[in-house]
């Protein structure tokens, strides 16, 4: 039965904040075929007390479709026997959760190469953007993407 | 007409998120399309200064500057991304 069924992809883009546990718990709901669970959380830094709030816009829809496309990808590759990715948009304060991935797997190989595959490209293709807010009170900039995001994509080519 | 949409610094500096647009009938590829809007004023300019940074996603997916857009329904230019 469990073998069966196709892989659970969870994809959301949401202002609230997500629990890792009940995600987790979602996520595996109805089998006990996964061996290991790799989740990853990206938070808010507040880069030396320099800033005060990061603000994130997405282009809706397209957000959403770029990180299913690339979770079905992890899946195929790695035989994953489900995945969830979660991104928060709008305000989010140092030390908020910004992102969460959760890879499911037979064994932690898989599980830990779904996840970091699907990080390395939601942060390169998937359409998101960041804004700085200082504690200053001034508007910094928009973050610029980094060529290392880039040369982290040459490892699963 | 043609539906574009913008995002982060392209959206500020063009001065907003989307717009309807006749677009000549020469402008068939992305790159015909920056150079387009680029004559549209000061703000667009500015936006699509350094075109090679810019990306453009054509039916919310991401494109090369060379493709054509010929029937596109929403044409998206936007910077590098930084989620995650």
């Amino acid at each position: 039965m469990a073998g069966a069924a196709p892989a659970p992809v969870i994809v959301r883009v949401q202002r609230d904040d997500f629990d890792v546990a009940a995600e987790t718990a979602r996520l595996v709901a109805g089998g006990a075929s996964a061996g290991a669970i790799v989740s990853f959380t990206g938070l808010c830094r507040d880069e030396g007390g320099r800033l005060s709030a990061l603000e994130l816009e997405h282009y809706p829809g397209m957000a959403e479709a770029e990180i299913e496309r690339i979770c079905l990808a992890a899946v195929t590759r790695f035989s994953l026997l489900g995945i969830a990715a979660i991104h928060r948009v709008g305000r989010i304060t140092p030390g908020q959760n910004i992102v969460l991935v959760i890879a499911a797997a037979p064994h932690r190989h898989a599980a830990f190469d779904g996840a970091s595959f699907v990080m390395d490209y939601l942060k390169t293709s998937a359409p998101f953007w960041k804004k700085e807010h200082f504690a200053d009170g001034s508007e910094g900039g928009w973050v610029e993407a980094k060529d290392s995001d880039d040369t982290a994509l040459e490892k699963w080519s | 007409m043609t539906r574009l949409v913008y995002f982060a610094w392209v959206r500020e500096r063009i001065g907003k998120g989307e717009e309807d647009i006749d677009l000549p009938a020469d402008v068939t590829t992305g790159a015909d399309l920056l150079a387009h809007l680029k004559t549209l004023g000061d703000g667009y300019a500015h936006a699509l200064e350094h075109e090679n940074v810019i990306r453009i996603a054509i039916n919310q997916e991401h494109v090369e500057h060379d493709e054509p857009i010929a029937g596109a329904r929403e044409i998206a230019l936007f910077p590098p991304m930084t989620g995650g």
